[in-house]
């Protein structure tokens, strides 16, 4: 099993992906900053670091823009950084006005758009929305070309899926302009939507009322001269996933429930004609001792080393408890590798204290960057 | 079973909200399970379409029709489409202007690209579960709804949709149905909320961001934040010393137990900080407590074992 170095070796773009609550953002600052602990020059954006990791990477103001962390702080830490750490934080709101700006024909467009009421509900909080404006952003990243890599922290989805399927959304999302066809119809438009409209029409006024189906008109007519521009930039993101320099690591729990979606992401990418890199479970329990003797055995053995016989009894139902988790970890990593058909599958443990600085992600760098048999020495 | 009743299970409707990945499902099935056995029809409600409950009932699917679990206690899995279905047919009355609609290539575009129309009619859907007047025919009457809730971020703005809806539609029939759904969500009486947190710096922080969102933002009723999966006392301060130095033996046999108790020794003291910085930061809501099941998967039993153990 190679380490994320070997994983990452020759690649431009790394997109951590998973569910909620795995780790996915420690394991994104980790990954870029043993990156730059090999002498390259890293971004990482994130969508919602944990205050203390960023205060402990000295980033109070983390923004939009990318903000180079202090060497010196890392060199205070015990990393040397070879290369330059950076790192910013998506603001999804002021990246879609950023976008609308960019597409809108003129300052009336732009400004028509953002003061649209819906938009302004919807542009930070549409489903999706998120998703698709840390892809923006990555492709702008890339396409200035100051890092020699970027890991990207995706959206805390419920589903890891989301991610994929955002550009395809927004793309339906605006093309929504339709409706403009049909509340409006005259000339030749009255002519394409046919008929039958007339009564969808009716029947649409009834459910929604006049007056949503008109302001609804209206936010998609905003948007109706940014619509070229909003499809090819989809596409351009589009293709920069499937690129040959992207790669995604699939950050997962050892739980029965994310494995199974490790695996079910997994058969998407690759459906999808993306890169798949490897699988980072975290948090799992390495077998201390295989096999646990039964509990009274133990009591027995422990007793002398515990100097009392009712700490060996609670170190022993513990040692039996751990095991029974621990069982359960590798099976679920067992069956994780047996789907993933040989793909790499990294185990990082779980360590004694939650991770929220340098010196943690370092910690689990011990993991993610050596190979399967150093981390298993490390581990057990 | 002899505890007091908690009350607010006693209401109509709960949402169960919170971070991704802290147990929101398996809390909604405890609270769901506890409710049951206090002889409370009561109805589990999947929005995430992630189908825990069915797992944990080693049903096939529970999908969008209400399927019993066992005595008391049902489930369903609100699919945006099945309820925009029902909905419309509500509105319509009739099914074949229904299907009219359904088929035309504006209303497809329509309800795919409006900003949470899904999120509203499954919230529709689950006030339609909650009426004792059910609106579907042979609709069974619950005593209590019990809501999974989207993770947190989408979760306040799920509970957000239908005021969202009801500010830009303004006058018509929207309207009325989205302040409906928005006066059912802010009745305290009825409707409350409960946010399922982990010991851990991330879930606490978004907890106290999300229990104030939720009273002072949606104006829910917050009736209670839940400190899962705290491990057990099993170890005092004190024993720290003797079990590292079990794990320094040379037996592999000591050094394993060593290690593990250490290892859960210290874990044990990180929760206790974070549950102190919870009861700091939280002080208009109770918070409960509930244990780490030292079980490979979480079954039904487990469940009850919690339901149980909420206070």
């Amino acid at each position: 099993m190679p380490s994320i170095e070997e994983i990452l070796e020759g690649r431009r773009i790394c997109i951590c992906a998973g569910s909620g609550g795995v780790g996915k953002t420690t394991t994104s600052a980790a990954i870029a900053l043993g990156m730059v602990e090999q002498g390259l020059r890293v971004c990482v954006l994130t969508i919602d670091p944990a205050k203390r990791l960023a205060d402990s990477l000295g980033l109070e103001e983390l923004g939009n823009e990318a903000a180079m962390v202090d060497p010196e702080l890392l060199r205070e830490n015990g990393v040397e950084p070879r290369g330059e750490l950076w790192a910013m934080m998506l603001d999804a709101k002021q990246t879609f006005d950023e976008l609308v700006a960019r597409h809108a024909e003129d300052e009336q467009a732009r400004e028509r758009v953002l003061e649209n009421q819906i938009y302004q509900q919807i542009s930070s909080a549409l489903a999706g929305s998120q998703e698709y404006m840390a892809m923006e952003k990555l492709f702008e990243l890339h396409s200035e070309g100051r890092y020699d890599l970027l890991v990207l922290d995706t959206p805390p989805s419920r589903n890891a899926l989301d991610f994929l399927d955002a550009p395809e959304r927004l793309t339906q999302f605006i093309e929504g302009r339709s409706l403009q066809l049909f509340i409006k119809p005259t000339g030749l438009a009255a002519r394409v939507a046919g008929r039958g409209a007339g009564v969808v029409l009716a029947i649409l006024k009834r459910i929604l009322g006049f007056d949503l189906l008109a302001d609804l008109s209206e936010f998609f007519n905003a948007f109706s001269g940014m619509i070229e521009g909003f499809q090819d930039r989809a596409q351009r993101v589009n293709s920069l996933l499937r690129d040959g320099e992207t790669t995604f690591v699939i950050v997962c729990g050892p739980q029965a429930e994310p494995i199974e979606e490790a695996v079910f992401f997994h058969s998407k990418l690759i459906e999808a004609g993306m890169s798949f890199g490897g699988a980072i479970v975290n948090r799992v329990r390495y077998s201390l001792l295989d096999p646990v003797p039964p509990e009274k055995e133990l009591v027995e053995k422990l007793e002398a080393a515990a100097r009392s016989r009712d700490l060996a009894g609670r170190a022993a139902e513990n040692l039996v408890e751990y095991g029974l988790l621990a069982e359960r970890d590798e099976d679920n990593i067992e069956r994780l590798r047996s789907q993933l058909s040989g793909e790499p599958v990294i185990r990082v443990p779980y360590l004694d204290t939650d991770v929220h600085d340098i010196e943690g992600l370092a910690e689990i760098n011990r993991f993610l960057f050596a190979d399967e048999r150093t981390r298993v020495d490390r581990a057990t | 079973m002899n505890r007091p009743v908690t009350n607010f299970l006693d209401k109509r409707l709960i949402f169960v909200t919170g971070k991704g990945g802290v147990g929101k499902s398996t809390v909604s099935v405890a609270l769901g399970i506890r409710a049951a056995l206090e002889g409370k029809r009561t109805i589990i409600c999947e929005v995430a379409a992630s189908e825990n409950t069915s797992r944990m009932f080693r049903q096939e699917e529970v999908g969008f029709r209400e399927v019993e679990l066992a005595n008391d206690l049902w489930a369903i899995s609100i699919d945006p489409d099945d309820s925009m279905r029902e909905y419309v047919l509500l509105q319509l009355k009739v099914k074949a202007m229904r299907d009219l609609l359904f088929r035309s290539r504006l209303f497809t575009y329509l309800a795919d690209a409006t900003p949470g129309l899904n999120e509203l009619v499954t919230i529709g859907k689950i006030w339609e579960l909650a009426q004792l007047d059910r609106k579907i025919k042979h609709g069974r009457k619950y005593d209590l709804v019990i809501v999974d809730s989207p993770a947190t971020g989408h979760g306040v703005s799920f509970l957000r949709t239908p005021r969202v809806f009801a500010n830009i539609a303004k006058v018509g029939p929207m309207y009325n149905q989205a302040r409906e759904l928005d006066e059912l969500i802010t009745d305290h009486e009825q409707t409350g909320a409960v946010v399922v947190c982990l010991p851990e710096e991330m879930p606490v922080n978004e907890t106290v961001k999300l229990e104030s969102d939720l009273r002072e933002d949606i104006e829910v009723a917050v009736d209670r934040v839940i400190m899962n999966a705290m491990y057990p006392e099993r170890f005092a301060r004190s024993e720290r010393p003797a079990l590292e130095s079990m794990a320094d033996s040379e037996d592999e046999v000591v050094r394993a137990a060593g290690r593990a108790g250490v290892s859960e020794s210290r874990r044990r003291e990180a929760q206790e900080e974070q549950l102190e910085r919870l009861t700091r930061s939280i002080a208009s809501t109770p918070i409960s407590t509930l244990p780490f099941l030292f079980e490979p998967e979480l079954s039904l039993e487990a469940a009850r074992i919690l339901g149980e153990a909420i206070d």
